[in-house]
C-alpha cells in the first residue's frame, strides 16, 4: 500500500455569493490522500463534491483553509501557477467529455501531449482505453462512451499525478459506463495514478480504496473498502 | 451582447449621421439659395452682345413672356494692387445708384453705395475683398480702356450671379485673382465708350413663359449687335456650379450612408442570428409554455429596434455637428449673404425612420429563425458540428500543423457560410476605408491628369480680341518665355437635333505639346485635319457618336453656322470640351490665321518680370497661371474636401472597428466552450488566446483581398454616380490607400483581439464543464 501523501486538505471552506444569498458549498473539509489511491466521492447534487474536485484540480480556490499538493500550497498559488499545476500534474475527465469537436481522437490527445514533457504517444494512450480502431474519428463520429474514453486517454496521456473524474458516466448508459469505469480503473492500477471520481451512483463506490459520502458541504462518512471490485463486477 | 450592441449602434449611427449631415446641408444650401435668388431677383435668362443701343431695351421688354428686363455694361479688365505682381482680373459691372429693384441685385454687406457724382467709387465683391484683405477706403488700380484708373472701395457687396465666382477658363474660383466691382452706370459707360449702350442683358420670365421662345426672340433682337447668345439660369456659370454641387451632395447623401447602413444591418443580422442560436433552448422553452411566434418575434425585432433607434438618436446630434462643419466649408467656397446650417424636423424623423428600417432589416432573418424554430426540436441540443480535414491537410501538409493550427483551419473551413459572412463583414470594413480614401486618390489623379498630362503650359493667355498669327513673335520677345503654342478659341453653340450646349472650340496645333488632348489612357491624341473632337461627356449630353454631324453656331465675328463631323469622342476628365486643329478652325471661320490666345511655358526665374510685362500688354485680356490654379485648388477645394474625407475615414475606421470587434466576439461566443476546456487542460491564457486570435487572423487575412475588390467596385460606382458635365473622377486607387485600409483593419483587429483576449482571461472554467454543448 502506498504511503506518500499527495494531497492534504485542512478546514477547506467555500462560500459562493449567489445573488443575495451566501451558499456554503464546503464547510471545513479536511482529508489526506496518498499516492496511487482510488477515491470515490458520493453525494446528491449540491453536496459540494464538484466544488471539492475543482479545488483539488486547481480550477477554483477555497474561501478559507488550505490545500496542499505535495509541498505546494495551492491556496497561495496565482493564476499562472494553477495553470501550470493543471498542465503538468492533473488529468481531468468530465461528464460532458469536453472534447474539441474540430479535432480527431488522436489530435485531441495530441493537443495535451504537445504541451508537456515526457508524455505517452497519443496512439498509446488511446490503445490503453481500447480506441485504436477509432484514432482518426472526429467526436461527432464517436459514441458517447467512445468520446469519454478519448477524454480519459487525453487526461492520462500526460502521465498525470492525479486523475480527477467528475461524473464520468453521468451521460452514459450502463454498458458504456462500465467500459469507461474499467478504463479509469486500469489507469489507476497500471499507471499508479492517484484517482478521484465523483458520482451520485453509489455502485461505483465498490471500485474505490476509500469512499467519502458528502452532504451539505460536509464529509458525513468515510469508508475504506477491504477489496476493490472490478468495473465489470459492479451491480446497479 | 452589450458591447456588441454598442458596436452595432455605432456603425449604424455613422450611416445615419452621414445622412443627416449630407441632407441637412443640402437642405440648408438649397433653401438659402432659393431665398437669395428670390430676394435679389436672380434672372432667368442671361445674354451678352458686343454693344447694343439702350433704346433696344423697350423692344426686349416687349418680348412675349418677359416680366422684367435690365441692361448693363460688364467688362473684364486687368486689376492692379500694390505689391501684387501676378495679373488679376477685375470684372466691372455697371449699376445705377441709388439702387433700383433691378435683376441680379447686390447684397450690400458693409459700407455705402457709390456716390453717383463720384465716378471712382466702387463696391467690391466680398470674396475678393477677403482674398486680398481690402477694406472700405482702400484703392484698387484698373486698366480701363488702356488707361490706368484708381478706384476707391466704398462698400462690400455680394451678388447671386457670383455665389461661385469663377473666371472664364479657370477650373475653380480663386478669390485672390478675380474681383467683381460695381460702378455707377454713367462712370463705366463713359470709361468704355458705352454711354447710351449696353452689352449685357438680364431677363425675368413671366409665369408660364417659354424659356426657349424668349431666348430665341432675344437672340434675334441682339443678333445685329454681336450677340453672344442667351443662357438660361441653370447654365449660368455660378448657378451651374452650385447646381452641380447640390447634386453631388445629394448623390453622396444617398450612396455613402447607404453603404454604411448596409454594413450596420449586416452586422445586426449576424449578431442577432448568433443570439438566436445561443438562446434556442430558451426560445423553445418559451414556446413550449405558450408564448406565440408573434411575441417572440417582436422581442427580437424590438431588441434590434432599440439598438438601431438609439444609434439613430445619437446620430442626429453627430449629423447636426457635421452639418455645421460642412456648411462652414461651403461658406468658404460659396458667397452667400448668410448661410447657416439647420436641421429641419423632417430630417430628424427620416433619420429615425432610416435607423429603424435598417434595424428591422437586420433583424429579419433572425426573427424568421425564431418563428420557424420547432419547440421539441429546439429543446434538444443542436446536432454536433461535422468536421473534416481541410484541403491543406489532404494535400499532405498536416504533419506541419499543430493541433491548435488544425483547430483554426477546420473551424473556418467547416462552416463555410459563417466564415464567409465574417469575411464579408470585415471586407466591407476594408471596402469602406478604400472608398473613403479613394476620393483623395481621385482628386490627386484629376490634378495630375489636368495639369501634368493635359495642360502642360505654365501660363494661358487670352487676347482681348482675335489677332494675327504674327502676334506670337511679340510673345517670343517677352521675358522668360521658353515655348509658345498658339490657340484660337471660338465660343459656339453646339447643336445636335434639339439639344444644344454652349462650349468653346479650342483650335490647337495638330500635335500640341503644351495644351494636349488626352483620353482615358492618358496618351495624347493627334487631331485629324478636319472634324471636331468632343469630350465624351459633351457627346453624351448631345447624344452624338463618332461620325455624327453636329451644328456649330459660332457666337462671334460673322457668326457662321457650320455642319461639322464628330471625328472622335475623347474620354477626358474635366469640362465639356471641343477641339479642332487650328487650320480646320480657321477654315471653319473663313479667317486667315487669327489667334485668340496662347499657351506659354516659362522660366520660373523670370516669372515676375513676365507678369509685369503682361500687365501692361494691351492685347492681353486674361492671364491664367497654372501654379496659381493648382495652389488655389489645394488651398480651397482640396482642404475642404479633405474635411469631408477625414470625416469619411474616421467613420470608416469606426465601422472597421465595429465589424472586426463583432466578428471576434462571435468567434469567442462560438469557441468559448472549447477555449475554456483547453484552459482546464492546462493551456495558458496566451496559448488559448492564440487559437482565438488565429481564427480572427484567418478571417481578416481572407477579407483583405475581398475588401479591396468590393472597395474598387464601390469606388467605380461612386465615380459613375458623381460624374457630371463638369468633371469625372478617374478610378485610381493607390497603393497608399490600400496600405492604409489594410493597416486600419489590422489595428482594429488587434484592438478587438486584445479586448476579446481579456474576456478569454476571465472565462468561467467551472461553468463550462457543467454544460452539455
Amino acid at each position: 500500500m502506498p504511503t506518500r501523501s499527495v494531497f492534504s486538505l485542512r478546514d477547506v471552506t467555500k462560500v459562493y455569493r449567489m445573488g443575495e444569498v451566501d451558499v456554503h458549498a464546503l464547510r471545513g473539509i479536511s482529508l489526506e490522500v496518498t499516492a496511487g489511491e482510488f477515491l470515490v466521492f458520493l453525494g446528491p447534487s449540491g453536496s459540494g463534491k464538484s466544488t471539492l474536485l475543482n479545488i483539488i484540480g486547481g480550477l477554483d480556490t477555497p474561501t478559507a483553509g488550505h490545500v496542499n499538493y505535495l509541498e505546494k500550497d495551492l491556496t497561495e498559488a496565482g493564476e499562472a501557477a494553477l495553470t501550470d499545476y493543471r498542465r503538468h500534474h492533473v488529468g481531468f475527465v468530465f461528464q460532458f467529455y469536453n472534447l474539441i469537436p474540430s479535432l480527431t481522437a488522436r489530435e485531441n490527445v495530441a493537443l495535451v501531449t504537445d504541451i508537456v514533457a515526457n508524455p505517452m504517444r497519443p496512439e498509446e494512450a488511446l490503445d490503453l482505453v481500447g480506441l485504436t480502431p477509432r484514432l482518426d474519428h472526429f467526436p461527432s463520429q464517436l459514441s458517447g462512451g467512445e468520446q469519454q474514453r478519448v477524454a480519459i486517454a487525453r487526461a492520462i496521456a500526460k502521465r498525470p499525478d492525479v486523475l480527477l473524474c467528475d461524473e464520468p458516466t453521468g451521460a452514459l448508459d450502463l454498458a458504456t459506463g462500465v467500459v469507461v469505469l474499467d478504463a479509469i480503473d486500469r489507469v489507476n492500477r497500471e499507471l499508479k495514478t492517484t484517482t478521484a471520481v465523483i458520482t451520485h451512483n453509489s455502485a461505483v463506490a465498490d471500485m474505490a480504496d476509500r469512499v467519502f459520502s458528502m452532504a451539505d458541504g460536509h464529509i458525513v462518512q468515510e469508508k475504506r473498502n477491504a477489496r476493490r471490485m472490478a468495473a465489470s463486477e459492479l451491480q446497479w | 451582447m452589450r458591447s456588441q450592441a454598442i458596436a452595432i449602434a455605432l456603425v449604424l449611427a455613422c450611416g445615419v449621421a452621414m445622412y443627416v449631415a449630407y441632407f441637412s446641408t443640402f437642405d440648408s444650401l438649397q433653401s438659402t439659395r432659393a431665398a437669395y435668388y428670390a430676394d435679389n431677383r436672380f434672372a432667368d435668362l442671361f445674354a451678352g452682345c458686343k454693344r447694343a443701343p439702350r433704346s433696344l431695351i423697350d423692344r426686349i421688354r416687349a418680348i412675349d413672356g418677359v416680366a422684367q428686363a435690365n441692361v448693363r455694361v460688364v467688362v473684364d479688365v486687368t486689376a492692379d494692387l500694390p505689391g501684387v505682381t501676378e495679373p488679376m482680373t477685375a470684372r466691372l459691372i455697371s449699376m445705377r445708384f441709388p439702387r433700383e429693384p433691378v435683376l441680379n441685385d447686390i447684397f450690400l454687406r458693409r459700407g455705402r453705395e457709390p456716390d453717383p457724382a463720384r465716378p471712382d467709387e466702387v463696391l467690391v465683391s466680398e470674396s475678393f475683398a477677403k482674398g486680398r484683405h481690402l477694406d472700405l477706403g482702400d484703392r484698387v488700380g484698373a486698366v480701363i480702356n488702356g488707361h490706368h484708373r484708381d478706384l476707391q472701395i466704398v462698400g462690400i457687396a455680394l451678388s447671386p450671379e457670383y455665389v461661385y465666382a469663377l473666371r472664364s477658363g479657370d477650373l475653380l474660383p480663386d478669390p485672390t485673382r478675380v474681383g467683381m466691382f460695381w460702378m455707377e452706370e454713367r462712370a463705366l459707360g463713359a470709361a468704355y465708350n458705352m454711354e447710351g449702350g449696353f452689352n449685357d442683358v438680364a431677363i425675368r420670365l413671366a409665369p408660364g413663359a417659354s424659356e426657349q421662345d424668349v431666348a430665341a426672340a432675344l437672340d434675334r433682337l441682339l443678333e445685329p449687335y454681336g450677340s453672344f447668345g442667351t443662357v438660361p439660369q441653370r447654365l449660368q456659370t455660378s448657378s451651374w456650379f452650385l447646381n452641380n454641387e447640390l447634386r453631388n451632395l445629394q448623390t453622396a447623401g444617398v450612396y455613402v450612408p447607404s453603404i454604411f447602413l448596409l454594413v450596420a444591418a449586416f452586422l445586426l443580422n449576424v449578431s442577432l442570428n448568433r443570439m438566436v442560436a445561443i438562446q434556442r433552448e430558451q426560445i423553445a422553452a418559451l414556446k413550449a409554455v405558450g408564448y406565440t411566434n408573434l411575441e417572440l418575434g417582436l422581442h427580437y425585432a424590438g431588441f434590434s429596434l432599440i439598438i438601431s433607434v438609439a444609434g439613430a438618436v445619437a446620430a442626429v446630434g453627430i449629423g447636426k455637428w457635421l452639418g455645421v462643419g460642412m456648411v462652414e466649408m461651403y461658406n468658404r467656397i460659396f458667397n452667400f449673404p448668410t448661410l447657416v446650417h439647420h436641421v429641419s424636423p423632417v430630417f430628424v424623423v427620416r433619420a429615425l425612420g432610416i435607423g429603424a428600417v435598417a434595424g428591422l432589416a437586420g433583424a429579419l432573418t433572425a426573427v424568421r429563425h425564431v418563428v420557424n424554430l420547432a419547440p421539441a426540436e429546439a429543446m434538444r441540443p443542436p446536432a454536433p458540428e461535422r468536421y473534416r480535414q481541410t484541403l491543406v491537410e489532404r494535400l499532405g501538409l498536416q504533419r506541419h500543423l499543430s493541433p491548435a493550427l488544425r483547430m483554426i483551419l477546420r473551424n473556418t473551413a467547416s462552416q463555410p457560410i459563417r466564415t464567409s459572412l465574417a469575411v464579408l463583414g470585415v471586407s466591407l470594413a476594408v471596402a469602406i476605408l478604400v472608398i473613403g480614401l479613394f476620393f483623395i486618390d481621385a482628386i490627386e489623379g484629376l490634378l495630375h491628369i489636368q495639369f501634368d498630362v493635359t495642360q502642360r503650359q505654365d501660363v494661358t493667355l487670352a487676347f482681348t480680341e482675335p489677332v494675327s498669327a504674327n502676334a506670337t513673335y511679340a510673345l517670343e520677345r517677352l521675358p522668360g518665355v521658353t515655348q509658345i503654342e498658339a490657340s484660337r478659341i471660338v465660343p459656339v453653340e453646339i447643336r445636335h437635333g434639339y439639344i444644344w450646349r454652349r462650349a468653346a472650340v479650342s483650335g490647337l496645333e495638330p500635335n500640341p505639346e503644351l495644351n494636349r488632348v488626352v483620353g482615358a489612357s492618358l496618351d495624347p491624341i493627334a487631331l485629324a485635319p478636319d472634324g471636331v473632337v468632343l469630350s465624351q461627356t459633351l457627346g453624351d449630353v448631345l447624344g452624338v457618336r463618332t461620325g455624327d454631324v453636329v451644328e456649330l453656331r459660332v457666337l462671334e465675328g460673322t457668326r457662321p453656322i457650320r455642319q461639322v463631323t464628330v471625328q472622335r469622342l475623347v474620354d477626358d476628365y474635366m469640362g465639356a470640351n471641343a477641339y479642332m486643329t487650328l487650320d480646320a478652325l480657321h477654315k471653319l471661320m473663313r479667317e486667315a490665321g487669327s489667334l485668340s490666345g496662347a499657351y506659354l511655358r516659362i522660366d520660373p526665374a523670370l516669372e515676375a518680370a513676365l507678369y509685369r510685362e503682361l500687365k501692361t500688354t494691351p492685347m492681353v485680356a486674361g492671364v491664367l497661371l497654372k501654379r496659381a490654379m493648382v495652389q488655389s485648388f489645394k488651398d480651397t477645394i482640396m482642404q475642404n474636401m479633405m474635411t469631408m474625407i477625414v470625416i469619411n475615414v474616421i467613420f470608416a475606421c469606426l465601422i472597421a472597428y465595429g465589424v472586426v470587434y463583432n466578428a471576434s466576439r462571435i468567434i469567442l461566443s462560438e469557441r468559448g466552450r472549447d477555449l475554456a476546456s483547453l484552459r482546464v487542460l492546462g493551456f495558458t491564457r496566451r496559448e488559448v488566446s492564440g487559437i482565438l486570435l488565429g481564427e480572427l487572423a484567418v478571417i481578416v487575412v481572407a477579407a483583405l483581398p475581398v475588401g479591396m475588390l468590393i472597395g474598387q467596385s464601390l469606388s467605380a460606382l461612386l465615380t459613375w454616380a458623381m460624374s457630371s458635365e463638369l468633371y469625372r473622377f478617374p478610378l485610381i486607387i493607390t497603393g497608399r490607400t490600400r496600405l492604409f485600409a489594410v493597416l486600419v483593419v489590422l489595428i482594429a483587429a488587434t484592438i478587438s483581439g486584445l479586448i476579446v483576449r481579456r474576456r478569454v482571461d476571465h472565462l468561467d472554467l467551472v461553468a463550462v464543464l457543467k454544460v452539455r454543448e
